[in-house]
């Protein structure tokens, strides 16, 4: 959000509160309120039964409930399979992360102020994995590197699809923060004697500095979860949704809840931290 | 050296690494997969040729065309879904809650689960609506039901469920950031002028959040086309879509071209449908003045 739509907020629940006091709620505010929060509670569903069942002594997700038990989560933290799986997305997505970063501040920063020939086609391709399903990315990139290239599959190229998929995680928000970014700043450091390269360091990122983090812990996250590009680019290797998703095809076993209980909560923490630096508070404390 | 040429000295190193890996790992291999869509099958062998034969298949063999216009059908029923659940709660969140803290906060509770694991949160709808899962013996245990129902599972609407249950978040974001341009003076002026609720939100509020619900309509029905582990997970035996289809391609049925034809078909569409919508909002910007 920006100061300035926060700004707007302020002044727009100001006006609200004059308007419409307590009491004099229209019955079709109650209707409304109580679709809203059933909303809600469909979305938040899925994630309190993973969790509730992840802790339930019972083979079956069946309710009654059956009682307390961390067994689950000693059978899943006993599983060699699965912890491998664990250490290669943990494994990918660091690295993937970092070409994320490597590549999507420069490709934001270009967004943001340089014109080339070619901008246009360069600003969709960037774009592109937003919108197109990974599944057209992940083939793409499959048959360039067997047919083509001649590379066996591996790791090293879902890291590499990974990377090319999320830039445009890291790119879009470095690219939003650019443009909120008062230029007179680099203007006057210019002025001042600096090298350009010495305003960046000083000046520039400085300002970008939480959102290149936020972003970077959203492509973390995004990339740890990743399963269209990854199915189509691992090869003997799995990472762990790659893992989960062969699993599933053999049946559900309530050790996929815990070990989904902790995927859940870590990219919740890693969320709303990521959103938190995105946001304008972000923006404060990154000054 | 001069200003002007260090300043292009900067430019092209900073230009350079995203050019080029954008180049050599999105460009080309878009192009590749072009190519291939071309190519043509000699059981077991890929030959390269310039033929239309596979982009014929996807629309005369009876076989694909169905999952074609199936994998239309649930895409716009996803998208109408999400549209029907996000709106309410985005109007409630915009219009409703006064203080912008509780409402950024609600909000972001809103959005957070858009980026936590898509697999689990497909997955956890299996687990509830299946033969021995929660919702059923919920059902018995509540004395509703005497036998487990097969009807939650595997089929189409456990499909659209999910992924409308995917997608809602998406929606919520495109259409709050339409809502939240409003001038609520606007609103009010209507109200004034003594046009009811239901006129005022006929007539303002809704055609002005129009670029919001098209933005959200378009990255819903592209992703969820694309999409193979919604069918996969709780998909029932008439629930293959696009996607699954080109996975089969690539895996058992070992037709490569054909593959690359459905994905360039879905890529077009998709690009087609971004296209559209990006018009159409940039038209609505220019209608709100």
């Amino acid at each position: 959000m920006t100061a300035a739509t926060l700004e707007r907020n302020r002044t727009v629940g100001l006006s609200r509160t004059r308007r419409m006091p307590f009491g004099s709620k229209h019955a079709s505010d109650w209707t409304l309120g109580i679709a809203a929060a059933a909303v809600v509670a469909f979305l938040y569903l899925p994630v309190v039964v993973l969790i509730i069942f992840s802790f339930n002594d019972n083979n079956l997700t069946t309710w009654p409930l059956a009682g307390f038990t961390w067994h689950w989560y000693q059978n899943a933290f006993a599983n060699k399979e699965l912890m491998i799986a664990l250490g290669n997305s943990i494994y990918v997505a660091s690295i993937a992360t970092a070409l994320c970063v490597v590549l999507g501040v420069p490709a934001g920063i270009a967004l943001d102020r340089i014109d080339f020939p070619g901008k246009l086609l360069f600003r969709r391709l960037v774009l592109l994995p937003l919108v197109l399903p990974g599944i057209v990315t992940g083939l793409a990139m499959m048959i360039m590197f067997t047919k083509v290239l001649g590379l066996s599959l591996s790791l090293t190229t879902v890291i590499l699809g990974h990377g090319t998929a999320l830039v445009s995680v890291v790119a879009t928000q470095v690219f939003a923060r650019l443009q909120r970014f008062n230029r007179r700043m680099e203007e006057a450091s210019a002025d001042l004697g600096a090298r350009p390269l010495q305003t960046f360091w000083m000046v520039t990122l400085p300002n970008i500095r939480s959102a290149i983090l936020g972003s970077a812990l959203l492509s973390f996250t995004l990339s740890f979860d990743e399963i269209p590009v990854t199915y189509f680019l691992t090869g003997r290797d799995n990472t762990l949704p790659m893992y989960i998703y062969s699993t599933l095809r053999r049946g559900i076993t309530p050790e996929i809840n815990a070990i989904g209980t902790v995927i859940v909560l870590a990219s919740l923490v890693l969320i709303v931290l990521s959103i938190w630096l995105l946001s304008d508070r972000g923006e404060k404390s990154g000054k | 050296m001069d200003l002007d040429t260090r300043r292009r000295v900067n430019y092209a190193g900073v230009l350079a690494g995203p050019v080029a890996w954008t180049t050599l790992f999105m460009f080309v291999p878009y192009a590749i997969l072009l190519a291939y869509s071309f190519y043509s099958r000699e059981f077991p062998l890929i030959v390269p040729d310039f033929q239309l034969g596979n982009y014929l298949q996807l629309f005369q063999d009876q076989q694909y065309f169905q999952v074609f216009m199936r994998t239309l059908k649930i895409a716009s029923l996803v998208t109408v879904g999400a549209i029907l659940l996000a709106y309410p709660l985005t109007y409630f969140i915009v219009f409703k809650i006064r203080s912008p803290r509780v409402r950024m906060t609600i909000y972001a509770s809103v959005i957070v689960p858009l980026w936590v694991s898509y697999l689990l949160r497909s997955y956890t709808w299996k687990t509830i609506l299946g033969n021995q899962g929660v919702l059923n013996s919920f059902l018995i245990w509540a004395g509703i039901l005497d036998q487990p129902s097969d009807l939650f599972l595997y089929n189409q609407f456990a499909m659209v469920l999910t992924l409308t249950y995917i997608f809602v978040p998406f929606m919520v974001m495109s259409i709050f950031a339409a809502l939240e341009k409003i001038p609520v003076s606007l609103i009010e002026a209507s109200k004034d002028l003594g046009v009811g609720r239901i006129r005022t939100f006929l007539a303002v509020t809704l055609p002005l959040s129009v670029p919001g619900i098209l933005a959200g309509a378009a990255i819903t029905f592209g992703l969820t086309m694309g999409d193979f582990v919604a069918p996969f997970l709780v998909g029932g035996p008439d629930g293959a879509l696009l996607a699954t289809t080109i996975q089969a391609q690539f895996g058992t049925a070992l037709n490569w071209p054909l593959g690359a034809a459905i994905a360039m078909v879905m890529m077009v569409i998709i690009l087609l449908i971004i296209t559209a919508t990006d018009r159409a909002e940039r038209a609505g910007r220019l209608d709100l003045g």
